[in-house]
């Protein structure tokens, strides 16, 4: 039986993580995540967990720690918001090339600038290419729910590579609702004991971590981390089966909602995607055939498996919650239209970016998309595809 | 009781708004529902407008945005009304709760024409003489409980001891007061 709660997506992540109880954290407090290392640091003084809590100076200190700790054969895990993240940075890519299973609690702020505390999707976004494996989440359910299985994800023998959980900031970090839990002992099972093959404190095998690596091998070595990304495809189906069969609740790359039968469809990711649910039922009830694709896996990036699921819809929008000032869109929009290159042809496709700086989504922003693709459908006209919702001027 | 209702409140930095709706939460919570409690964070300062939110529900909430057209709101501080739009969206088969010393027809002229019912709640002098201070959101608490129906009314004061007794663990001499003040808001709430 599980346990029926009320939590934030803060609260929920520090018990997942006391359920864990890792080795090791390291973490530096930024808005909004502050509260993940705030409580666990009281689960350490409560005794109830056996974890060494490293209060580090900064966000690139954390990460050095945490790489230092799991390169030791430590199970280390962390939490980090917007510049936290991006302090982090030449760490996140030095993690995921030394092949460190870490786990990343990323709850979603603006990075600077202009300052701004509130949610959207630009501090992850821009960590996309760091080789890091990226799961997003709509809920405080789904945040707990990611990142007991990112623990199985990262330290896969086919995988070890670092996971980032990501949830969105105050709307889904700063909410309380409803959530079910997982017994202790359960989550104790499910995630195992960490038992790394190769690790710098093993003394009948030395070895060297994070080396000098010239042209002789480099490029070997970073053909073998790609390999990893595209191996964690499978891990993350495998993990996800077996937590479906713990839990009841089903993950797979994306959720599709609506989507079989659907002529308009929308890509969104994390909290939003539950305002669109409402706005689809609601036009669903009209006897429109609205859909939406939730993307929970970034990366790896499942193109081909999200090509298949939108291959019949007739209008498509791709909602960022991150600009890429690329001129044309954002970073959701540039994967899926590439996914879908060449694979589902002839999809008419916008790109919108929403929400930036934590401006509200409204259900009648979701609402104006979906009619922009029944007017595309109707007219075959689509006009501009770079487009705003929910700004001024 | 409705399928889905949604709250909003008004009320400044430091008057426990976000306290309050994350307690009503609590108790909704307690009695089976589907709930969400959400502040809408601003500049975090003594006596600035604040906003919180509540939706309860009987099924699971999908929706992740602010509150536009509430059933309830609620002011902790009565001098937002004329700060902001505290009416804005607000459902006319729904209505507002004010903490004030005044009758709620004299209310009524400052609420640009809101139909729907105005109630009315001295919510400072009823914590002044329950918990010795102005602690004005507890009684609110027990007000909109009653003017929502929101739930049964032994259970939520059955559900609020429980909640204070773990809140105020440290400090169990204002579990008393707390408890008179919302019982005295819940018989004393006006324009129901």
């Amino acid at each position: 039986m599980s346990i029926r709660e009320r939590l934030s997506g803060n609260e929920a992540i520090a018990v997942a993580m006391r359920q864990i109880n890792p080795d090791v954290v390291a973490a530096f407090p930024i808005t909004p995540s502050t509260e993940i290392p705030q409580y666990f640091s009281q689960f350490v003084s409560n005794g109830q967990v056996q974890t060494e809590f490293v209060a580090v100076e900064s966000e690139h200190s954390a990460m050095s720690a945490c790489i230092g700790a799991q390169a030791a054969g430590a199970r280390t895990m962390t939490a980090t918001s917007a510049n936290g993240l991006a302090l982090m940075w030449e760490m996140l890519y030095i993690a995921s090339a030394m092949k460190l299973p870490i786990t990343l609690s990323c709850v979603n702020r603006a990075l600077s600038g202009p300052l701004n505390i509130h949610n959207d999707h630009s501090d992850s976004m821009g960590a996309r290419d760091s080789g890091w494996i990226q799961l997003y989440s709509e809920t405080n359910q789904e945040a707990y729910d990611n990142l007991l299985q990112a623990i199985r994800i990262a330290e896969h023998k086919d995988v070890l590579l670092p996971v980032m959980v990501c949830q969105d900031g105050f709307i889904t970090s700063h909410a309380v609702e409803n959530i079910e839990l997982l017994e202790d002992d359960k989550v104790k099972e499910f995630v195992g004991e960490y038992k790394p093959d190769h690790y710098l404190l093993n003394h009948k095998e030395p070895i060297a971590v994070g080396p000098l690596d010239l042209p002789a091998h480099c490029f070997e070595h970073k053909r073998e981390q790609a390999q990893s990304m595209i191996n964690a495809k499978k891990v993350i189906l495998e993990v996800a089966k077996e937590f479906e069969k713990l839990t009841g609740r089903k993950y797979e790359y994306f959720e599709k909602y609506n989507l079989d039968d659907a002529e308009i469809a929308i890509v969104i990711i994390n909290s939003s995607a539950g305002t669109a649910k409402t706005v689809a039922d609601k036009l669903r009830d009209n006897g429109i055939k609205a859909g939406l694709l939730k993307i929970r896996m970034f990366r790896p990036f499942p193109a081909d498996e999200i090509a298949e699921a939108l291959k019949n819809v007739k209008a498509l929008a791709v909602m960022d919650k991150a600009e890429s000032y690329s001129a044309m869109g954002g970073p959701v929009g540039a994967e899926v239209k590439s996914a879908l290159y060449g694979k589902a042809d002839g999809i008419k496709v916008l790109n919108y970016i929403y929400g930036l700086g934590g401006r509200d989504v409204r259900a009648d922003d979701i609402e104006e998309v979906y009619n922009s693709l029944m007017d595309i459908v109707k007219t075959g006209q689509i006009g501009e595809t770079y487009r705003y919702i929910g700004v001024r001027g | 009781m409705g399928k889905l209702i949604e709250i909003r409140w008004h009320g400044r930095g430091g008057q426990g708004a976000k306290t309050a709706a994350l307690l009503l939460a609590d108790a909704a919570f307690n009695t089976g529902k589907y709930i969400q409690g959400f502040p809408e964070y601003g500049p975090e300062r003594m006596g600035a407008p604040i906003t919180a939110y509540n939706r309860i529900s009987d099924e699971r909430i999908k929706i992740h945005s602010n509150i536009y057209e509430p059933d309830y709101v609620v002011v902790v501080d009565e001098s937002l009304i004329s700060a902001i739009d505290v009416t804005s969206g607000l459902k006319e088969t729904g209505a507002i709760i004010i903490n004030t010393d005044k009758e709620p027809d004299e209310l009524k002229k400052h609420l640009k024409g809101y139909k729907g019912k105005v109630c009315t709640i001295d919510a400072r002098k009823i914590s002044e003489e329950t918990i010795g201070r102005n602690f004005p959101n507890t009684p609110m608490l027990g007000a909109v409980v009653v003017v929502g129906n929101i739930m049964e009314p032994k259970k939520f004061l059955e559900d609020m001891k429980e909640s204070f007794a773990h809140k105020f663990k440290t400090k169990p001499e204002i579990i008393e007061g707390n408890m008179k003040a919302i019982e005295r808001a819940m018989q004393e709430v006006q324009g129901v």
